[in-house]
């Protein structure tokens, strides 16, 4: 299957969330934007939800709080208590620095694993982007014509009307 | 979101008209151009301190820390020395990255990403004096707690030192993926602006098909956000830690509640000392005086000037509490710190940490910035008096008049501490030259903040 995307460009950030909200209010929605620099309220624009990561993070800080916690009182109580300057077994204070840095340690990480995931970011990845400005200051939305359910031309205008500087149309392979 | 309000009081964190291509342009030229002679002659007395440290570590281990001139009674001085003040500076590039990120203070975006390369250097060269001090590094694995054929033995999880093993490596793991994360847009800056293929492929590879789509951005901030937020107790919780390897101890002038937020606050007016030293003169170097402006040294002066005053402060209640609490053996250490055999030490912290910095309350020195770097490298001296002072002074006469003892180092330890400004450096001016110093994508961001004009849809 072949799918259509309109590419525009804008000026800077200001013209592209313009554009992005003009473009939504008349009923074409994007696929996606692309800029040099996190532009505030795109987000919101694209009717992307807000991000879960924070409980990602939440229950693998929790996970990595529990489990080592468990580990310290386990090792030094169960498998092999050894009498240290006649403090008990499972001296739970002692084991308060370990855990909380394997609490950070743990939701630090899986966080940004989790992030890489679900952006399907990962070492040797082809980066699929409208321009090569699009990472200095090139500031470009995507439109899809099925999806948009809008004429080419009448598409055209409207993103002319509504300041892009360029526009390119490309047929993609899906 | 958030919609700056257009303010009089707001300086303009860029100076200059530039549009976002000139960003990108300013802070990749240097790293596309052919590196300068001043960078060569920089990197190779750099280089050669790392060798010298380096060989004299291989000498070290090989013949056995008898190298060293410590004797039974001081047991430890120059190495861990050496370790917290190292580690110390570490703790400026995290408050720049993560406290400041939460604080909202956008000044933060020029200097954070050399300041966090910054803590990644110096916390290898900190991790590099307790492995040493191992005496068999080889058997430094021996740290962790893994299923060993020896029973198996845990480690002790009470010693405050397997926490620092913790702290540190959870400290180095977290820096640098959060270091990463940031680079990433930036590694795709140089991808698409590079014009050499083999360099495009490089970046290719690093920046991980980064696009800049709004939904990847979206959740970026995010992330960010949550690793500042995991940073921010993470480097307090770092030095409160090193400094419980001296207040979990008994000896006087070690064993005190006050020591965890003393030692944080020294690590931050040290690391923002040595973060002055270097924007100082990177900026000038790198020609990113338009970036770097003297806004941002002013900034830096005002925590400096806020944690001296607070080291000050934590001096001034060890002496009165030795004094107060009535404890003959806590008054002792202290009369003895600043009129003993190390009192030279003791007097060179004072005046270099509480005297000195009182001089950038006058505003005409302060905005000088050859004064500025003077007292910046004075204050990381006198830092590392400090922890000299902590660690020997208490130790070298104990409880018992006859073990009483001297302390010097030996050309071993003052090699190997020369080694680790080599390694450094070293790591520091290979950053310089390989990779964006600013964080370009950041600094975008804020471009036309205080400018009142495209102010405010980036808040």
């Amino acid at each position: 299957m072949v799918r259509a995307i309109t590419y525009a460009s804008f000026s800077d950030d200001k013209s592209l969330l313009h554009a992005a909200k003009e473009l939504r209010g008349r009923g074409i929605s994007l696929i996606d934007a692309y800029t040099p620099f996190p532009v505030h309220g795109l987000d919101e624009v694209l009717g992307e939800p807000r991000s879960r990561l924070p409980i990602v993070c939440f229950v693998a800080a929790s996970i990595g709080c529990v489990a080592s916690m468990w580990f310290q009182i386990w090792t030094s109580a169960q498998d092999w208590p050894i009498n240290v300057g006649g403090k008990p077994f499972a001296s739970i204070p002692a084991f308060i620095p370990v855990t909380f840095e394997v609490t950070v340690l743990l939701g630090g990480l899986v966080s940004v694993a989790v992030f890489f995931f679900r952006n399907r970011l990962f070492p040797g990845k082809a980066a699929v982007i409208p321009d090569r400005n699009v990472t200095s200051d090139g500031f470009w939305i995507a439109v899809e014509h099925q999806a948009a359910k809008v004429d080419s031309a009448v598409l055209n205008r409207t993103l002319q009307d509504l300041g892009a500087s360029h526009i390119r149309h490309e047929e993609q392979e899906i | 979101m958030s919609h700056s309000p257009i303010s009089r009081t707001r300086k303009p964190l860029v100076i200059g008209d530039k549009s976002y291509g000139d960003v990108t342009q300013d802070v990749l030229r240097p790293i596309e151009a052919r590196p300068t002679k001043g960078w060569y002659v920089c990197l190779m007395v750099a280089a050669t301190c790392l060798v010298f440290g380096a060989a004299t570590v291989w000498y070290q281990i090989a013949t056995g820390i008898g190298t060293w001139g410590l004797n039974k009674t001081v047991g430890w001085a120059w190495d861990i020395t050496n370790f917290v003040f190292w580690v110390g500076i570490g703790h400026a590039g995290t408050l720049i990255s993560a406290i400041l990120l939460l604080f909202r203070q956008k000044w933060r975006t020029s200097i954070n990403r050399a300041a966090e390369a910054m803590t990644i250097f110096a916390v290898i060269c900190a991790a590099i004096f307790p492995v040493i001090h191992m005496g068999r590094p080889w058997l430094a694995f021996w740290m962790f707690p893994y299923p060993n054929t020896r029973g198996p033995l845990w480690v002790n999880f009470r010693s405050p030192l397997l926490w620092d093993v913790f702290a540190i490596s959870t400290y180095f793991t977290i820096s640098l993926v959060f270091w990463f994360i940031g680079l990433i847009p930036d590694l795709a800056t140089m991808r698409d602006h590079s014009s050499s293929a083999f360099k495009r492929k490089l970046f290719g590879v690093f920046s991980l098909g980064w696009n800049g789509s709004a939904r990847t951005w979206a959740r970026y901030e995010t992330l960010c956000l949550i690793l500042a937020g995991l940073a921010t107790p993470l480097v307090v919780s770092v030095h409160s830690i090193v400094s419980m390897d001296f207040a979990t101890a008994v000896i006087p002038g070690w064993h005190a509640t006050l020591f965890p937020p003393y030692f944080v606050a020294g690590a931050v007016f040290s690391g923002f000392a040595m973060v002055l030293t270097l924007m100082i003169l990177t900026r000038k170097v790198m020609r990113l005086d338009s970036y770097i402006t003297d806004s941002h040294l002013q900034m830096m002066c005002k925590v400096l000037q806020l944690t001296g005053l607070m080291v000050a402060l934590a001096y001034s209640t060890e002496f009165f509490m030795a004094w107060y609490s009535g404890n003959a053996y806590e008054r002792f250490v202290f009369i003895n710190r600043a009129t003993g055999p190390f009192a030279w030490a003791f007097w060179t912290m004072v005046t270099c940490n509480v005297v000195l910095p009182q001089l950038l309350w006058i505003k005409r020195l302060r905005l000088n910035v050859m004064f500025l770097l003077g007292m910046s490298i004075i204050v990381n001296i006198g830092m590392w008096f400090e922890r000299f002072v902590i660690i020997t002074t208490s130790i070298h006469r104990d409880y018992l008049p006859s073990s009483w003892a001297d302390y010097s180092p030996t050309w071993v330890e003052k090699a190997t501490f020369l080694g680790t400004f080599g390694l450094f450096f070293t790591c520091f001016l290979l950053f310089l030259r390989f990779l964006p110093m600013i964080a370009i994508s950041e600094v975008k961001g804020v471009l036309h903040y205080g400018k009142g004009l495209k102010e405010v849809t980036h808040g």
